[in-house]
């Protein structure tokens, strides 16, 4: 009777297990199967194989200019990022500021706000005034501004797990500000700069909203936005060229986690004491 | 060479650390400040390093005020309680580090590295990295590593602590021989008043911020200044009594001892180390006031002795019996205190021997 009752247990656990992976994969299997047929639509299906998709996106001026231009922005934003969220954390850490919890609180509850669609029209605003629109600088700058409050509390977590007899060592031999940071705490805290570049590039790899506001010229448009013009005259998306420059422009992205995840692992100093 | 004066640290919230504390460290000498966690022995060390400021008071290290230079600055090299090797540089890389920071050219540094750690038998582990090695080998890379600096002072903040029982005997007997042949000052923080007897030159036992008691191991265990000190020193705890002085007598623990006549009447504390007390199954010829008695209510194994505690009343008296002569539990017993080696204090102040 037991037996059974298990027996019946594991088979509704298997198939709500595969009913959840079905849902997860499908769209990835479409992602790696449309591309290469000659009539895709909008279900995963056996391709007739082809490479003609890739021909034809290459064929539209703006694509690899827009991969470019996704580089250039992510990569500026992740450097300004990790540093500045690295100063702040490492002083946040070790200063004691009063209310620095819950300055860090409300900076972090604020960022989704900052640079959602809430605060578009005022970042908008501001952007013309400083002569920012159409600027990669324009949206590097916004798009760190947000990333930067979580950056820093992920950092700090990391800082606080370094014990300070570190620095106070090498400040008894003599080593400046400068020279504890660059010997001493960041090859310490290397995992977690390396998460947040991977972070931050992923995030403003798919941030859509800001360049798509801050950027008129479609030769300085990302990515993203690249994606959202490859659409028919008549309105309707052009599922060979969209699922193309899918893949193309998901790849980087992958191929840097993996580099990443490989060379420092992912690890989270936080609650768990290894 | 270190002098200290008046020297305060008052920490937010109104905590004074260290409290207007004078104090003069000899060249060369190995010094102890020893006293129980929060007493302010660390904040003290941490002071002389300059990393923690003083609220008032002066540091001198070699006759020159360094109270305002940064750490790096005062010619201190300071070795943790966790070590603090950096754990992502080898042992090489470490050792090096203070050199680094001076500018000494790569291969220069490398090779005085190297003489270091030949020094303290490190040669085959120079490429490791400190999680690579034992807490005994780590303990000596940071040592390495503060005397590749050639500084004026070594600072240890608690030396041994981190170390098991057993390595802790072989390292205390390594940096007592290291720092007599390196000949240079040395302070070190401990709350293991074993470890100061045994390295220390001088000792100065610190309770709230102040020091208790200065001197050499042998005048701070003989003659503890305070009752607190009598209590802090010695592996086994002092019997603490109190007693009444009347007429040249001492009543204590239903004993009546014999007194120095100059100790005048009035309540004291009478002290005893169990060591400097005999145990004995009969009572003494010469009367039997001049001992204490009472029933024996616990022995502990010491390995080569005994230490035998006896109920005297509302009292417990503790004497060390020699191996093989421990009394049987409830069996009653005497303990004789050794003439001279028993102290009186008053209004917690030394007085006399007794």
């Amino acid at each position: 009777m037991t037996d059974a009752r298990r027996a019946v247990g594991v088979i509704m656990r298997a198939t709500f297990l595969a009913a959840v992976l079905g849902f997860f994969s499908l769209p990835l299997l479409w992602l790696a199967s449309a591309p290469f047929d000659a009539h895709p639509t909008i279900t995963a299906s056996v391709p007739s194989l082809t490479l003609a998709n890739f021909r034809s996106l290459l064929d539209n001026p703006y694509v690899l200019s827009s991969l470019r231009n996704s580089v250039i922005q992510a990569a500026a934003s992740a450097a300004l990022v990790v540093v500045l969220a690295a100063l702040a954390a490492y002083a946040l850490s070790r200063v004691r500021v009063p209310g620095r919890d819950a300055l860090l609180y409300v900076l972090l509850l604020l960022s989704s706000v900052v640079t959602g669609t809430a605060a578009m029209v005022p970042l908008f605003e501001l952007a013309t005034r400083l002569n920012l629109i159409d600027t990669h600088l324009g949206v590097v700058l916004t798009l760190s501004g947000g990333l930067l409050p979580a950056a820093i509390f992920i950092l700090k977590d990391f800082m606080d797990a370094t014990p300070t007899s570190y620095e106070e060592s090498a400040r008894v031999f003599g080593a400046s500000p400068l020279q504890i940071l660059g010997h001493i705490v960041i090859p310490l805290v290397r995992p977690g700069l390396a998460t947040i570049a991977v972070w931050a590039v992923a995030n403003v790899w798919g941030s859509f909203l800001q360049p798509f506001i801050l950027l008129r010229d479609p030769d300085k448009a990302p990515g993203s936005v690249i994606l959202y013009t490859l659409y028919t005259e008549g309105g309707s998306p052009r599922l060979d060229l969209i699922s193309t420059f899918s893949l193309l422009y998901s790849l980087p992205v992958v191929v840097m986690y993996v580099f990443v995840s490989r060379r420092y692992g992912f690890r989270f100093h936080g609650g768990i004491k290894r | 060479m270190i002098s200290l004066r008046g020297l305060t640290k008052e920490f937010p919230g109104g905590v004074r650390a260290v409290d207007a504390l004078d104090l003069d460290i000899g060249d060369g000498e190995f010094f102890a400040l020893l006293g129980p966690s929060g007493c302010g022995k660390t904040t003290l060390l941490r002071t002389i390093a300059g990393l923690e400021t003083p609220t008032s008071g002066t540091v001198a290290i070699g006759g020159a005020d360094v109270t305002r230079l940064p750490p790096g600055r005062r010619d201190v090299a300071m070795v943790f309680q966790d070590y603090a090797l950096f754990p992502h540089m080898d042992v090489t890389a470490n050792i090096a580090y203070p050199l680094r920071i001076r500018k000494v050219p790569r291969a220069r540094r490398e090779e005085k590295a190297a003489e270091t750690a030949a020094r303290l038998s490190l040669t085959e582990l120079l490429a490791r990295r400190p999680g690579q090695l034992s807490g005994g080998q780590q303990q000596r890379v940071a040592l390495a590593r503060a005397i590749a600096c050639h500084p004026k002072v070594f600072l240890f903040d608690e030396p041994l602590s981190n170390l098991d029982a057993r390595l802790r005997l072989e390292a205390r007997t390594f940096l007592k021989r290291l720092q007599r042949e390196l000949a240079v000052t040395t302070v070190f923080v401990t709350h293991d008043q074993g470890e100061a007897l045994a390295l220390a030159d001088r000792i100065a036992v610190m309770s709230a911020g102040r020091i208790t008691q200065l001197g050499t191991p042998a005048e701070v265990f003989r003659r503890p200044a305070t009752t607190f000190v009598a209590g802090f020193i010695g592996s086994t705890p002092m019997n603490l009594l109190p007693g009444t002085a009347e007429g040249g007598r001492l009543h204590v623990a239903g004993a009546v001892l014999p007194l120095p006549s100059e100790v005048p009447d009035g309540p004291v504390v009478y002290g005893l180390r169990p060591e400097y007390a005999d145990l004995s199954p009969s009572p003494p010829p010469f009367g039997d006031g001049d001992a204490f008695s009472g029933k024996v209510a616990v022995v502990e194994n010491l390995g080569t002795a005994h230490l035998v505690t006896l109920e005297c009343g509302d009292h417990l008296v503790q004497a060390v019996a020699p191996e093989g002569e421990e009394p049987a539990l409830g069996a009653l017993a005497w303990v004789v205190p050794r003439p001279g080696r028993a102290l009186i204090y008053r209004d917690d102040a030394l007085l006399t021997a007794a």
